[in-house]
């Protein structure tokens, strides 16, 4: 008897299709090829962090420590200077957040829920303004400065809590706009029902829209930290003495002397400075998919 | 004193008119039902009750008062949404308890009136769950609850049954009623299902586009339709409606259907309809289900026809038979045992003392 063959495509993963495996397959190459580009520096800079001077000087292979070290951290971690930059660094940055949290969550739920003359070309306006560049910014804030100086007499120049004045220029537009776009999200028969049941304008706020756009306000406030954090163009401008600058500003320029660079603290403190963005997104981020999967937004 | 009474109440939107000025009556504790086809202004009015919308004229009365520019939360009412509108965040407790908390109740009567509306609507056991851990059925009831709790003088339903699927939308239906009895408070009931409206109501308000059409008991709409919208909407499969002519046949009157069928008129309605012997443009509005095959019906032979179905549809509890006349697809309910085919002629019996006659010019029942 003759037993028809039919040829079926012979595939090493179980029941996958051919097509499957190979998008699969590009899928996992573009993205060792990302991890490639994305790790490469810091692993350098982990490595070259934990070198002594003598052995970045002699410069061998930069993936291996022969002989590791940690005094480079230890350096700085005791060094009054260096915890200075990351204290105001600290500080500025919760600050900023607070301070950006509370105006664009109340700007965003009045730009999207109190239909007021206007409120529409605010709220595009808002979004608009941070569209212009930092880098153009800092030059007419400079000449305000020296305005309110000869004015009223109030030196902004050099004074780290300037900068808590100054980032909320950079955060507050975007994180209105993320919250606008979560509280719009919130279907109008929440309000009414809060309306009718007898909650105020705050009250509707407080108890029910922040509630609900907990992902929101996570993923603002991720944002609002790491732009505070990794600032640099702005203390740089606006901050000189070494007890007024911040962290990313600090490490370049107490750690490079004339033309001696001493890259294995350089390194140290870069990495160090990375970590708290880092350590607040890994345990931030657990809460934000939460939120977003247990489908907070349909009631 | 619950009683809702609106008095020539408009409302505008920009430059168009969604309610024309309506005037209802709704008396303590009667549950009515608003009804009608999309935009026909039956939403819009109960939101101008809520409060959710502003009434551009006219008065809203609450009880004795006018509430025109009363807050919603101060009107002493309790609305029920389409969908549901739960706090997604709060478990079912605290979604019932949120407006009494809002209001500083004790602590241990905001406790005995959530378990007492939990134990009316069967949710005792669903109260610590959020939302989202319960079925369409189980969280339109919870709503429900969140209404009960703030025993309030109107409760406001708005479509609730919309999103749920047939089976269940039967069932809570029933529910509904059952509560209505049990709570005894004025209801105002907004749907676009006749059904719902014919089972619900003590009465229900027919509407199209803004005006009210007609105001009456389900059985008055039924039988005594005051406009062809009213006799075409109510009912399922809908009232027919076709083109007709009184003629004089032997020493009685007839209906020319055209297509050379004739009714003889009974007694009553001969009398009655005399008087537009020559009148132009007139319907014959009959119902599917006093159309039926002339087996069952036992009419006399002068008010039978002889049509060709095109569609049949067996329901099981009848079959709906469809043939054309006057280019116009006519419904018939037949019995469920007479053997139907497309195509095959068969004898039909139109129990002529359900008839209406309706002015197709100005839309009115005579």
């Amino acid at each position: 008897m003759n037993t028809v063959s039919t040829s079926l495509p012979v595939l090493s993963y179980g029941s996958m299709s051919r097509d499957r495996k190979r998008a699969l397959w590009w899928s996992y190459f573009f993205l060792v090829v990302f991890a490639i580009f994305f790790l490469t520096p810091p692993i350098y800079m982990l490595v070259t962090s934990m070198k002594t001077s003598a052995e970045i000087s002699a410069a061998t292979s930069p993936w291996i420590v022969q002989s590791p070290t940690f005094k480079n951290y230890i350096g700085l971690l005791t060094d009054p200077v260096f915890l200075g930059f990351f204290r105001n660094s600290a500080l500025v940055s919760l600050i900023v957040v607070m301070i950006t949290m509370v105006v664009s969550v109340l700007a965003a739920f009045s730009l999207a829920r109190m239909k007021f003359w206007g409120s529409a070309t605010l709220a595009t306006g808002v979004f608009l303004t941070y569209l212009v560049p930092e880098t153009l910014l800092f030059i007419p804030l400079f000449k305000m400065f020296a305005w309110v100086k000869e004015t009223v007499g109030i030196e902004l120049i050099n004074q780290w809590w300037v900068l808590i004045l100054l980032y909320p220029t950079l955060t507050v537009p975007f994180c209105t706009w993320i919250m606008i776009g979560y509280f719009s999200s919130i279907p109008k028969e929440l309000d009414e029902a809060a309306l009718i049941d007898g909650a105020s304008w705050f009250q509707t706020l407080v108890r029910i829209f922040i509630p609900v756009a907990i992902p929101g306000i996570i993923a603002a406030t991720i944002f609002a930290f790491t732009v505070s954090w990794a600032q640099f163009l702005y203390p740089l401008a606006f901050t000189t003495s070494a007890e007024q600058l911040v962290l990313p500003v600090g490490i370049i320029s107490t750690l490079i002397k004339g033309d001696v660079f001493n890259w294995g603290q350089i390194m140290a403190g870069a990495l160090l400075g990375a970590a708290p963005p880092l350590i607040i997104y890994a345990f931030l981020m657990d809460y934000y998919i939460a939120g977003l999967t247990a489908g907070a937004t349909k009631g | 004193m619950a009683s809702v009474s609106l008095k020539k109440v408009v409302k505008y939107y920009d430059e168009t008119l969604a309610v024309r000025g309506i005037d209802l009556e709704i008396s303590d504790k009667e549950f009515m039902v608003l009804v009608g086809p999309s935009g026909c202004g039956k939403t819009t009015t109960l939101r101008m009750i809520a409060g959710l919308e502003e009434i551009s004229d006219g008065e809203v009365y609450i009880g004795d008062h006018v509430v025109n520019d009363v807050p919603p939360k101060d009107r002493n009412i309790a609305m029920v949404f389409q969908n549901y509108a739960l706090y997604p965040h709060m478990s079912v407790y605290e979604n019932m308890s949120f407006g009494l908390k809002l209001k500083r109740v004790d602590k241990a009567e905001i406790d005995r009136r959530v378990q007492e509306a939990a134990k009316i609507l069967d949710i005792t056991t669903l109260l610590e769950r959020k939302p989202k851990q319960l079925s369409g059925g189980q969280r339109q009831r919870v709503a429900m609850g969140r209404a009960i709790v703030r025993d309030p003088a109107v409760f406001l339903f708005d479509e609730p049954l919309s999103n749920l699927d047939a089976k269940l939308r039967v069932q809570m239906r029933t529910e509904i009623k059952k509560v209505h009895q049990k709570v005894r408070t004025t209801t105002v009931y907004v749907t676009h299902d006749q059904v719902e409206a014919m089972t619900l109501a003590d009465r229900v308000v027919v509407m199209n586009h803004g005006v009210i059409e007609q105001v009456g008991t389900p059985q008055t709409l039924y039988h005594h339709p005051r406009t062809k919208f009213v006799a075409g909407f109510i009912g399922s499969p809908a009232m027919n409606f076709i083109a007709v002519q009184i003629v004089e046949q032997g020493s009685g009157l007839a209906l020319d259907l055209g297509e050379g069928q004739r009714l003889l008129l009974p007694d009553e309605q001969a009398q009655r309809y005399r008087q537009y012997r020559d009148s132009s443009q007139l319907l014959l509005g009959i119902r599917p289900e006093h159309l039926t095959d002339s087996q069952s019906a036992g009419l006399p032979q002068t008010q039978q026809m002889l049509v060709t179905p095109e569609v049949c549809e067996p329901m099981g509890m009848e079959t709906l038979v469809y043939f054309s006349l006057g280019g116009q697809s006519v419904c018939a309910k037949v019995n469920p045992d007479v053997a139907v085919q497309a195509g095959v002629p068969i004898a039909l019996s139109a129990k002529l003392s359900n008839m209406h006659l309706i002015d197709d010019q100005n839309g009115l029942v005579l």
